[in-house]
């Protein structure tokens, strides 16, 4: 199936490769905090910015420790919004 | 949390958790951590993560050395992932003034026992294919340099602290230090609350003064915006992290492929804010591929800032002080914090624990900005 791996164990973070069971795991180290969980698995680093996975990664929070959705706060985005060459970037300052 | 603590450690980032894990491992498990945001949210997460021995003042190069011994063993000792990584330095010189410099640095690093050596641009280009050697005079490399992922290292400090039974107070605030009778005997939060302390470790970064303020002692700490760009991540192209001090830049590959890169910008003033510039997006990629113009073809993925603490030296202040009983810090890092930040916080513990430590930190006190000493640690990027 599309989206689920081998172990039938989907796969939240596209961009880096993170399944579900990964994040269960680190929520079950007790690392709780959304930033905290990004910066262990790179989720919302890659390309996509984490449009893809930040909103299913709170969701996964919310359900296995029983908080509220509304009460996380999705991490500060970074610019730029889309990956940029360096060669534009470089000539933008020209 | 209890009524009090024996130590209470106001910062979350390198220094703090690996002051308590220290603390903890010597039998001293009686210690509260604060950290207002999140483990690793100040400047330890934000840094660059690079590992460099090569410094100018011999305090600074003592404590890289003995941090890196402690790198080398950290992930066994903690039980937890450090992607510690000894891929070197390597510093590059445009101007004979540079050469001169390079030279008078590696007699001192080599005299500390420092496996360090000047190379001609043939050496450097034969460790890096891709940098430009057009201007080179030479370079500096030392094997032994790296880096590691500052957020694993502080997580591992902190699981293993935990697990030590050192407890952890997040997502609040320290307001105001009580001192009394020339000794620190309570820390209030910003809810109102009070935790007894015997003692206290300022470890909190950027805002190490403002911390020092409310015990009534004054350091010159500020804080300063550094920015910071990461590229997609591309097939291994270099494995040492690569100063060149004629752009200012520093850039490294990570374990993942991405290329790292920052520069300090000399106009930047003391401030506390961390928002990223398309200045700095622009100068940036320009500087970089200056120095490998094969980087032109590679996107840019994201970029952030975090605060260099800077002392008038540009070398950290670390240990005691006399006016106030019970009262510690480890700060000013003025950017290179995290690199020293193991040996650093052994020698802290250590001093909290028996009152001296093996290896000095006098040139490193307080003192020395009272008594006009203190030589400028000029290899800060």
């Amino acid at each position: 199936m599309q989206g689920i791996d081998k172990r039938g164990d989907p796969i939240i973070c596209r961009c880096n490769d993170v399944t579900e069971s990964e994040i269960v795991e680190v929520i079950k180290k007790g690392f709780t905090d959304i930033e905290e969980i990004k910066r262990l698995l790179r989720i919302g680093m890659g390309p996509c910015q984490g449009r893809t996975c930040i909103p299913l990664v709170m969701r996964i929070i919310a359900r296995e420790t029983g908080v509220n959705v509304d009460e996380i706060t999705p991490p500060t985005s970074r610019p730029p919004i889309i990956p940029i060459p360096i060669e534009v970037a470089r000539k933008a300052a020209e | 949390m209890k009524k009090g603590y024996e130590v209470v450690i106001v910062g979350g980032g390198i220094i703090g958790n690996a002051v308590a894990y220290y603390l903890a491992k010597e039998g001293q498990k009686d210690v509260l951590v604060i950290e207002k945001n999140y483990i690793s949210s100040g400047s330890t997460g934000r840094c660059a993560g690079g590992i460099r021995q090569q410094w100018d003042s011999e305090a600074n190069i003592r404590l890289a050395m003995g941090s890196v011994k402690i790198f080398e063993g950290l992930e066994d000792e903690l039980g937890f992932p450090t992607e510690f990584y000894q891929g070197g330095y390597l510093l590059l010189a445009h101007t004979p003034e540079h050469m001169e410099w390079f030279k008078k640095r590696v007699e001192l690093q080599r005299s500390l026992g420092l496996d360090v050596r000047l190379i001609d641009p043939k050496e450097a280009k034969d460790i890096v294919p891709y940098i430009n050697t057009e201007g080179l005079l030479g370079a500096t490399f030392c094997p032994t340099d790296g880096h590691a992922n500052p957020f694993y290292v502080t997580f591992g400090y902190y699981k293993k602290a935990q697990e030590l039974g050192v407890h952890y107070l997040i997502g609040k605030e320290v307001a105001g230090i009580e001192v009394r009778e020339s000794r620190i005997r309570a820390v209030i939060l910003s809810d109102g609350s009070r935790v007894e302390a015997r003692n206290l470790v300022n470890a909190a970064g950027g805002h190490a003064r403002d911390i020092a303020r409310m015990a009534g002692i004054d350091i010159p700490v500020n804080p300063q915006r550094h920015e910071i760009l990461v590229t997609e991540p591309i097939g291994h192209l270099f494995d040492p992290l690569i100063i060149s001090f004629k752009q200012g830049i520093y850039f490294r590959q990570e374990l993942n492929g991405g290329v790292l890169m920052g520069y300090g910008d000399p106009e930047e003033p003391w401030s506390y804010n961390v928002r990223s510039t398309s200045r700095f997006l622009f100068n940036m990629t320009k500087k970089v591929t200056e120095v490998m113009p094969i980087l032109d073809q590679v996107r840019v993925l994201r970029q952030w800032a975090g605060l260099y603490a800077m002392t008038p030296d540009a070398q950290p202040i670390i240990g005691g002080v006399e006016e106030v009983e019970g009262y510690y810090q480890a700060v000013g890092f003025s950017g290179h914090g995290f690199m020293v930040g193991p040996k650093t916080s052994e020698l802290l513990a250590e001093l909290i624990l028996t009152g001296k430590t093996s290896l000095s930190l006098e040139h490193l006190s307080h003192k020395r900005f009272k008594e006009g000493k203190g030589k400028i640690e000029k290899a800060v990027i």
